[in-house]
């Protein structure tokens, strides 16, 4: 009976979101499948996140390779407990059904990867959260920096790897942070 | 001390003599919710400073509020929406030194004039406040494509004394605890573009380069995708160099003491945005 009446506050009372957490962004997104969330609706899982665009040529399928290789090296056992987030910085051409195709395309498409679209504004914002700078430079090429970032099930930066990125180090600050939120 | 002496006898030399756009155009503005005029701006071509390559990039026409947000229109902003007073901001919008001078969450700094520009806040709180009236943030274009003009003219660019008296400007300490509007305004009926403070852009990280190159050359190239792309197509302006420097260097929750914005808005108001 006390557990049950512990169980319901909790529910009714849930922890308040740390005030860096990117939970606290308002802005309203669409995934691979059409469904709208919001990124509080990614809370509870260790997140992967970077932001491309699918008609890039360049550096994205780069940033893409390294996230496959990423989900590849994720510890059996944590599987479960992890998200791998691309964020488009292209919301006009990267529609849910675009971004479905784009994932299919490349073997992306098992639970754990979740691919997001919204409008400028909210872009612009998440890029700003992310400290990522970006600039579209013609109707269908976008300058931006290449940043893999980690976050906590609680939406707390833990880490970013920029430039050449090292896949092994971020296989291990997710196997850590996932660890910890156990 | 002489470079601010420097600055006010240049300014007295140059009195505006030429009839500048805003005696022409009286379509000023009122934002019904906070009283600030705005400048009507036609826009137009101009050649950034920093940019993609050396092509012209397109200026839409908009409207420009005439001087930055005071700190009297801020402490108005918080009042009304608590989320953005000091000890309820989040973290994740807002670094710690966030108004971090305030007596409290309702209380402007001991001394300080409510007519001065609003500093001490971050891009998402600018965002934030823009929104509140309807308006926006000035991309970096429109920004940029204002500060190119005089007293007299749309674009001083070439003439040598409008970089040397902007950095004359730069160059001067704590200036931001002036009031706004006491300086002559520009060619487009704008105030205090150099002379108070750095402003927030909606696009401030559109700069595809580090903080560090000084150079112009970027350290690390894997950094960005297209980063060879970008590079100064306006080397000797060293006061638009100096601004573009800062604008590398910040991130969006940042807050710096001597850092604020003025809002701006589209002409046609799109009502599916």
């Amino acid at each position: 009976m006390f557990l049950l009446t512990s169980c319901e506050d909790k529910q009714k009372h849930p922890e308040p979101l740390p005030s860096d957490s990117i939970f606290n962004l308002s802005s309203q997104w669409k995934n691979q499948y059409g469904d709208s969330l919001y990124l509080k609706d990614l809370q509870g899982k260790t997140l992967v996140v970077v932001m491309i665009y699918t008609s890039c040529k360049t550096a994205c399928p780069i940033l893409v390779s390294k996230m496959k290789s990423i989900e590849s090296k994720i510890a059996k056992k944590d599987k479960r407990d992890v998200s791998l987030v691309l964020v488009s910085i292209d919301p006009e051409t990267d529609t849910p059904a675009r971004l479905h195709e784009f994932a299919k395309t490349n073997q992306m498409s098992d639970p754990q990867w979740v691919f997001l679209t919204s409008n400028e504004s909210s872009t612009q914002e998440f890029a700003n959260v992310l400290s990522m700078k970006y600039k579209k430079i013609s109707p269908i090429d976008f300058s931006h920096s290449n940043i893999i970032s980690v976050f906590s099930p609680d939406g707390q930066l833990v880490s970013q790897e920029e430039g050449a990125i090292d896949v092994d180090k971020v296989v291990l600050t997710l196997h850590e942070t996932v660890q910890k939120s156990k | 001390m002489s470079i601010g002496l420097m600055s006010c006898s240049n300014q007295e030399n140059n009195p505006v003599e030429e009839k500048s756009f805003a005696d022409h155009f009286s379509g000023t503005v009122q934002n019904t919710r906070v009283n600030t005029a705005m400048a009507y701006i036609p826009g137009g071509e101009y050649k950034p400073f920093y940019g993609s390559d050396t092509s012209l990039v397109k200026v839409e026409p908009f409207l420009l509020d005439e001087r930055p947000v005071t700190n009297g229109e801020y402490l108005d902003f918080v009042k009304s929406n608590p989320a953005w007073q000091k000890s309820n901001v989040k973290r994740i919008f807002a670094d710690t030194a966030y108004l971090h001078n305030w007596s409290s969450d309702t209380t402007l700094p001991e001394g300080a004039n409510a007519d001065a520009p609003i500093c001490n806040i971050s891009w998402f709180a600018a965002k934030a406040y823009a929104e509140s009236i309807g308006k926006r943030l000035p991309t970096l274009d429109e920004w940029e494509f204002v500060a190119m003009a005089d007293a007299t003219s749309p674009n001083a660019r070439s003439k040598s004394e409008y970089s040397d008296r902007i950095i004359d400007l730069y160059l001067q300490k704590n200036r931001q605890f002036n009031p706004v509007k006491h300086s002559p305004p520009n060619y487009w009926g704008v105030y205090n573009m150099f002379d108070l403070i750095w402003e927030w852009t909606d696009d401030f990280n559109s700069i595809l380069t580090t903080g560090d190159s000084r150079s112009g050359q970027y350290e690390d190239k894997s950094l960005f995708c297209a980063g060879g792309a970008t590079s100064a197509t306006d080397i000797l302006n060293y006061a638009a160099f100096m601004r573009f420097a800062l604008r590398t260097s910040l991130k969006a929750d940042f807050t710096v003491a001597n850092l604020g914005f003025r809002c701006a808005r589209d002409t046609v108001v799109h009502l599916n945005k």
